[in-house]
């Protein structure tokens, strides 16, 4: 039987160490609401989401209740819109409207985001993907709670460079619609390479087509469960330190696989896979920045941060693995700047820079992540970062991922204030030698070579 | 059988266990095992119980055990016992 130890343990996670369920995410199918006629399509999108999602919130947190863990997100994610909307929408002004009706059903339901209003266009793009990806910026914009995801690339298939291209113009014009808000449209916006069907974490969650039509995925969270056990073991081995990883990360996911059992059974909708990431919030003590430190750096960033998150993000698979029935999503280390309040300092304190945290996307598990840079960057610098970032994801086999904010009217040394779990960013210096000619080219990278693998 | 965890942290005082455990006869709740300690001034206390012939729902017992530590001074929760099954034992 349950020992009073083991209680307090859980319950001191819960309640000092930060752990919680980041969130419940809905995924559903919306390849049934196809339609040619814009208006019938709009209405059949709603009642989908509607009647599928409408007692979401409800079971979460009434979970929530009933086992005493935070639930902080419950969220949707879809088929990607530019599949969905193709059939019927003729302009980029025709999608803003699907966008529009999926905010309003977000807010119908309750949920907090609601993501899909994605294309998939690793290796070349429809019409409808491209009339999508024009319309992101005022989709973006006069929406609250859609999130918005582009693949541009994958290690089958090579990167879209003309994808890529667009993309760097793209979130310059999301950032300029929504300047007087600290160019937040970008902060939900995201592209992949290598994107995941399964991800239940914002801003990149859609529901693949590979999916069934309708499932319950949860990603769990909990840096300071992970920095707090490895407090207690401060210069010890390396295999120590990995142990004690491994075993934090197996309970934390439990929860998560309890938590979506649970909501499974409620809902009646197929579980598919626990997210085990390490997902920083703003919030003191629920910083992956401060594992690294516990590691034993002075500051992210430092010499040696490549080596420990590789460490770090390898153990949480291995615990987290076996903790759960199915594994899915991102799973690993989150590293955004914004919402992780030891890497805000590391930027602040000059440890940290952009380089350092693309060679850091190496071994995370997604990519560079709610980075604020300045607002006069240029669209091909932009379409640049994207193109390495993609580049990572393409050779080594894994997901990476860009969502960087160009402030507009901010510079370097200048603060920027996202809110709530977003936080906020000090701007970050970009490379000032320009890459015109190499975005401009047009066309696709290859994809690299399967074998010979030394 | 269905077991709930109910832990009650907080500064010691008169009638904490009569307390909890006359709104669990009340509501049908039967007690399975008590443990408790007290260390520096403070009321720690776990109980196992059995919920399956509560008069009401889970969440609704653990809202208002909630506030009865509120009014009491200390901090009760109530949670179902899988989350300890799961994390504890593979």
């Amino acid at each position: 039987m349950i020992n009073f130890f083991e209680v307090a343990e859980t319950n001191e996670m819960i309640d000092k160490e930060n752990l919680d369920v980041r969130t419940i995410t809905l995924g559903i199918s919306l390849l049934d609401c196809i339609d040619a006629d814009l208006e019938k399509c709009k209405e059949k999108i709603y009642q989908k989401i509607i009647k599928a999602a409408g007692n979401l919130v409800a079971t979460g947190e009434e979970i929530s209740r009933e086992f005493g863990i935070p639930i902080v997100n419950k969220r949707i994610s879809l088929t990607p819109i530019a599949l969905i909307g193709g059939a019927c929408c003729k302009t980029a002004e025709d999608f803003v409207s699907i966008a529009k009706v999926l905010d309003r059903a977000a807010h119908e339901v309750g949920v907090n985001f609601i993501g899909g209003y994605s294309a998939l266009v690793a290796k070349g793009m429809t019409k409808a993907d491209k009339l999508l990806m024009a319309s992101i910026p005022e989709a973006l914009a006069c929406t609250e709670r859609v999130c918005s995801s582009v693949n541009l690339g994958s290690t089958r298939t090579g990167i879209n460079m003309d994808a890529v291209r667009m993309m760097g113009s793209i979130i310059k014009e999301a950032a300029e619609l929504t300047k007087d808000r600290d160019s937040m449209g970008c902060t939900k916006l995201v592209v992949f390479c290598n994107a995941p069907d399964d991800n239940p974490f914002m801003a990149g969650a859609f529901h693949g087509v590979t999916e069934a039509d309708q499932i319950i995925n949860v990603g769990v969270s909990g840096p300071g469960v992970v920095k707090t056990a490895l407090e207690k073991v401060r210069g010890e081995s390396f295999e120590v330190l990995c142990e004690t990883i491994k075993k934090t990360a197996f309970k934390v996911t439990r929860v998560g696989q309890l938590v979506a059992k649970e909501a499974s059974r409620r809902m009646q909708v197929p579980f598919g896979i626990v997210d085990l990431s390490l997902a920083p919030t703003p919030a003191i003590g629920d910083s992956v920045a401060d594992i690294l430190c516990e590691i034993g750096l002075e500051r992210a960033g430092a010499p040696g941060t490549t080596a420990a998150l590789a460490l770090l993000n390898d153990q949480v698979k291995k615990g987290g693995v076996m903790a759960s029935s199915y594994v899915g999503g991102l799973s690993g280390a989150f590293i955004p700047v914004s919402e992780d309040q030891g890497m805000i300092d590391a930027v602040q304190a000059g440890a940290l820079t952009l380089e350092k945290l693309e060679a850091m996307t190496c071994v995370c598990s997604v990519g560079l992540d709610m980075i604020a840079i300045p607002g006069d960057t240029k669209d091909t610098t932009i379409a640049g970062i994207i193109a390495d970032e993609m580049a990572i994801g393409m050779v080594n086999q894994k997901t990476t991922a860009v969502r960087i904010i160009p402030v507009i009217g901010k510079g370097v040394g200048e603060n920027v204030e996202f809110g709530g779990l977003l936080g906020h960013a000090p701007i970050m210096p970009v490379n000032s030698f320009g890459c015109e000619q190499f975005v401009n080219r047009g066309g696709r990278i290859p994809a690299p070579i399967h074998s010979f693998k030394n | 059988m269905k077991k709930t965890i109910i832990t009650v942290v907080g500064k010691d005082t008169v009638g904490i266990i009569a307390k909890v455990c006359t709104y669990l006869a009340e509501n049908g709740i039967n007690i399975l095992d008590i443990s408790q300690t007290i260390v520096q001034g403070y009321f720690n206390m776990m109980m196992i119980v059995d919920t399956a012939q509560a008069s009401k729902k889970s969440a609704e017992i653990s809202e208002e055990l909630k506030a009865l530590g509120v009014e009491i001074g200390v901090v009760i929760k109530c949670q179902k016992e899988e989350i300890f099954d799961m994390m504890h034992r593979i």
